[in-house]
This record gives C-alpha cells, sequence and structure tokens, in this order.
C-alpha cells in the first residue's frame, strides 16, 4: 500500500467535523475531493495521522445566488460548477477558468473549497477568487470568520486558515455594470499545470474609460500575483494598443516573480505572461462593448 | 492505525463486502482485494487515467480514492461494459476494428472515461473527442486510432 496508515473519520454533520478538527489540531487533514492531498500521500510527501473525510456533509455543497453575490458550499466538485447555468450567467470568469482545471475525470471529485484552500499558486481558481476579490468563510468550533482573498493566500501551499478551522463557504461578488472578463493561460498539454496565466476584469464608463481593473497571474510567484502599478496605467483611461503594450510590459516585468522550471524558464514565463496580458485584456475590453 | 472499516458497494451489478484498512486504494481494492484485474494502474497520482471506473455515473480515477470511501456507492469497472468475457460491447467493437489499442494497457480507463462522456453527448465533434480523451496517456497508438474508433462508434450508433 502506497500511503501511510492513518486514522479515518467520518463525521455526519459539520459540527461533528468541527469538533474532531479542534481535537486534533495539527495532525489531521480535511479530505475533500482528494485529488491533490491523495497523490501526496500516495507519494508520502504527506503522511497525516487523521484524515477527516467531509464527503458526507452535503450542506457544504450548494451554489446559491443571493443579491449581489455567488456563494458556493466549499465541497461543490468543480464539475457541478461547470454544468451549472446560475455560474455561467453570473461568474463568467469562474466559467472560462473551470475547463483549465486538471481533466474532467479529477474535475468530478475535486472541490472548490479544496482547490482554494490547497493554495497552489499555478491552481487557476486562487488567481480567480483574488480578482474578484472573493471572501472565503472559515468555521470553528469558536464560530466563524470571514476572511478575504487578498489576505488569504500566504504562500506555497500556505494559508490562513488554522488548524481548527474548515473552510465553508466561498462568496463570489458579481461583476459591476460594464465589466469585461479573460481567464486565459498557456500549459504544455491539455489539463496540466499552467507554465503561465492570467485574469482580468475590466471596467469602462460610459465613455469608455476604465475606472476599474483586474490583472491577476497564477505560477508567477508564491501566490496569486496580483498587479497594482499595471493596473495603476489603466484607471482613467481609453484603451490603445500602446496602453495594452505598456501595461504588459510593466506587469510582466516589475510585477511578477516566476523561478522557472525544467519546462520554461523565468524569462519565459515573462514572455508568457506579457502576451497573455495583451490578449486578456483586448478579450474582455471586447465583451464590455459586446454586452451593450 | 491499523484499523479495519466495513465497507458495502455495488461493483458492476454484484453487491460485495468487505473489512479494509482506510489507506487501502479504490484502485487496490479492486485489482488485489476484488480480482478485477480489467482497471489497471499506472502512476498512482491521477496523471495517466489507466485506473478510470465509472462511480455512480462519473469516471473517476480510482488511485485517487480510498476504498472505504466508495461504501454505499455504485461503481462500474471494464468488466461491466460488455455481457460477458467473450463478449465486446459496441464501443470495445469499435476498438477492435479500427485499431483503438495496442498493447491495450489504457484502454480500460479510457473505454470508462469515454462511456459517461458519449451518453452527455451522444454527437461529439472530433475536437470534443480528444479533449474528453486528453486526460487518458496512450504510449502506443498516437491517439489517432483511438479518435477514429471513437468516430467510427459514434457514426454507427448514429445511422
Ligand atoms: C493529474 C492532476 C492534474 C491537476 N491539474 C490541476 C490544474 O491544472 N489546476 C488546478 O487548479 N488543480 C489541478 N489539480 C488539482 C485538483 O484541482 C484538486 O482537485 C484541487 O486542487 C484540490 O481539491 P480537492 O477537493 O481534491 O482537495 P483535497 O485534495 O481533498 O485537499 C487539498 C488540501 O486542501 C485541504 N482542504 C480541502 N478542503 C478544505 C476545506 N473545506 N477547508 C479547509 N481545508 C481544506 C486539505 O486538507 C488538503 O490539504 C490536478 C490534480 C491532478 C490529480
Ligand atoms: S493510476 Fe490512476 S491515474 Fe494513473
Ligand atoms: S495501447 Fe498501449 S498504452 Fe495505449
Amino acid at each position: 500500500m502506497k500511503p501511510a496508515s492513518f486514522k479515518y473519520i467520518k463525521p455526519e454533520s459539520l459540527e461533528e467535523a468541527l469538533e474532531v478538527k479542534s481535537e486534533y489540531g495539527d495532525e489531521i487533514r480535511i479530505l475533500a475531493g482528494g485529488q491533490s492531498l491523495i497523490p501526496a500521500m500516495n507519494f508520502r510527501i504527506m503522511q497525516p495521522s487523521v484524515l477527516l473525510d467531509i464527503n458526507m456533509l452535503d450542506s457544504l455543497s450548494y451554489i446559491n445566488l443571493d443579491s449581489n453575490k455567488l456563494r458556493l458550499g466549499a465541497m461543490t466538485r468543480l464539475m457541478q460548477l461547470e454544468n451549472d447555468s446560475v455560474v455561467s450567467k453570473n461568474s463568467p470568469l469562474l466559467e472560462e477558468a473551470l475547463p483549465y482545471i486538471a481533466h474532467p475525470q479529477i474535475r468530478n471529485r475535486g472541490t472548490v473549497g479544496g482547490n482554494i484552500s490547497h493554495a497552489d499558486p499555478a491552481a487557476e481558481l486562487p488567481v480567480v477568487a483574488v480578482a474578484m476579490n472573493a471572501r472565503f468563510c472559515v468555521e470553528s468550533i469558536c464560530g466563524s470568520r470571514w476572511i478575504k482573498s487578498k489576505k488569504f493566500f500566504k504562500g506555497y501551499f500556505e494559508t490562513d486558515i488554522s488548524a481548527d478551522e474548515i473552510m465553508t463557504e466561498i462568496e463570489l461578488p458579481l461583476f459591476e455594470d460594464r465589466t469585461g472578463w479573460a481567464f486565459q493561460e498557456i500549459a504544455r498539454r491539455s489539463g496540466d499545470y499552467a507554465m503561465a496565466g492570467v485574469a482580468v476584469l475590466l471596467t469602462l464608463d460610459n465613455d469608455n474609460i476604465c475606472n476599474n481593473a483586474r490583472i491577476v497571474f497564477l505560477n508567477m510567484g508564491e501566490a496569486p500575483m496580483d498587479t497594482n502599478k499595471a493596473v495603476g496605467l489603466l484607471i482613467g483611461e481609453v484603451l490603445t494598443e500602446e496602453l495594452i503594450m505598456e501595461v504588459a510590459d510593466l506587469a510582466s516585468q516589475q510585477e511578477i516573480d516566476p523561478i522557472g522550471g525544467i519546462h520554461a524558464t523565468a524569462n519565459y514565463q515573462r514572455h508568457l505572461a506579457n502576451i497573455l496580458t495583451k490578449r486578456a485584456l483586448k478579450s474582455a475590453y471586447s465583451r464590455v462593448q459586446k454586452h451593450e | 492505525m491499523n484499523e479495519k472499516h466495513n465497507i458495502q458497494l455495488s461493483i458492476n451489478g454484484s453487491q460485495y463486502t468487505a473489512d479494509v484498512e482506510a489507506r487501502l486504494l479504490l484502485s487496490d481494492f479492486i485489482r488485489h482485494t476484488l480480482g478485477l484485474t480489467g482497471t489497471h494502474v499506472g502512476c498512482e497520482h491521477g496523471v495517466c487515467g489507466a485506473c478510470t471506473v465509472i462511480m455512480d455515473g462519473h469516471a473517476v480515477r480510482a488511485c485517487l480514492m480510498f476504498a472505504v470511501q466508495a461504501d454505499g456507492l455504485e461503481i462500474m469497472t471494464v468488466e461491466g461494459l460488455s455481457e460477458g468475457p467473450e463478449k465486446l460491447n459496441a464501443l470495445q467493437e469499435a476498438f477492435r476494428e479500427a485499431h483503438g489499442l495496442q498493447c491495450g494497457f489504457c484502454t480500460p480507463g479510457i473505454l470508462m472515461s469515454l462511456i459517461p462522456f458519449l451518453k452527455n453527448n451522444p454527437e461529439p465533434t472530433e475536437q470534443e473527442i480528444r479533449y474528453a480523451l486528453s486526460g487518458n496517456l496512450c504510449r502506443c497508438t498516437g491517439y489517432q486510432h483511438i479518435v477514429d474508433a471513437v468516430l467510427l462508434y459514434v457514426e454507427r450508433k448514429n445511422s
């Protein structure tokens, strides 16, 4: 058997799960879809002594629209999101990112809470969450608290969740009017983690002046890489070919920190980030126009 | 730690009961405990697709689940596709005719990925077929004959 031995606990309710979690603290791992945790256990990179299987907690699986927010239960499977008309209608950036995550067989098990809690800087959903200013609800036996996506991702596979907490909900604000979106990435093969990727949001006023924008990269540092300077160039301006080039140059040269690897050098990653930024800005811009 | 958990599940329509250690992977349970060796194991970290089975109607990696998690669920493996060991179902027959396999190591996982896909999308384009196959590695065929096999199956089914 590949994984090391562990004690297996399958709670019937969230309350029971939270109690177990507080009892075992750091020794315990939550088993959601298992699509990141079980590979790590098969390699014995991870050898948790207790697994808390929350797959029975149906109350954590939902897609709800409430006034101007989309609420996703942490245990909602990625495939459920992909096939949901509420998601496609209200959160097109999320919809566009989903098919890039692994393969359908993995998305049938993988969960939105697991993808975000795992905090892989190369994963798609943390980047979508940061671009959209999402918040995450985490609960413990002491109560619940909300964490802003910007504060949540602390570094490689590190988050603000403490040992006694479980993520229960992902809250995605809906777009303002006249907002365009784009998610683009480049991977070596379909389903692989990408060498580079970007999520872009652009909000324009009636004169097509940009009054809000987000450009967030994946696999370009130890967490989703948010860009402030590049976005600053866009605010108050009308998009032109020159401005798009300037923004892409600034973002890809100064606001990311790729480390490179066997499949792409850091320089090549910067080059991809530059090209993707230009494409995504143009695509987001044309989507604002189309929505008139 | 080595505590056993009792599980009951249905595989290819038959009921099974077993006591399993929590760390036993579903793929090893299917192959070693039940002796259903049609489900293959390649990478054991979700990449190759050889271990793909159908669980409650969805294709999943058997190497990325523990057997204890399958308690109460319905699973179909490649052995459940046709009426008997000597028989082929229509998709398998198309694979045979179009040379959709050489060594056959990847084939069970590919078939189990395709069954739910074709159920949801009975008239797929070649592009959609290629995307559906992208989570299954084949080191022999170069994929072209696998795509041809699926196209042959779809053509027959819809004519
Ligand atoms: C071959 C392959 C390719 C992949 N490619 C990609 C890809 O391209 N992009 C991508 O984004 N992902 C990819 N993945 C990972 C996949 O998307 C995972 O499903 C996802 O990252 C984790 O979700 P999960 O539900 O499976 O979590 P699990 O594996 O169950 O858990 C992951 C971690 O999060 C913790 N956790 C889970 N849920 C909670 C919760 N509710 N509260 C607190 N902590 C929690 C767990 O304890 C664990 O540490 C790939 C996986 C495989 C096997
Ligand atoms: S053995 Fe399960 S995906 Fe390779
Ligand atoms: S036929 Fe040999 S691996 Fe596919």
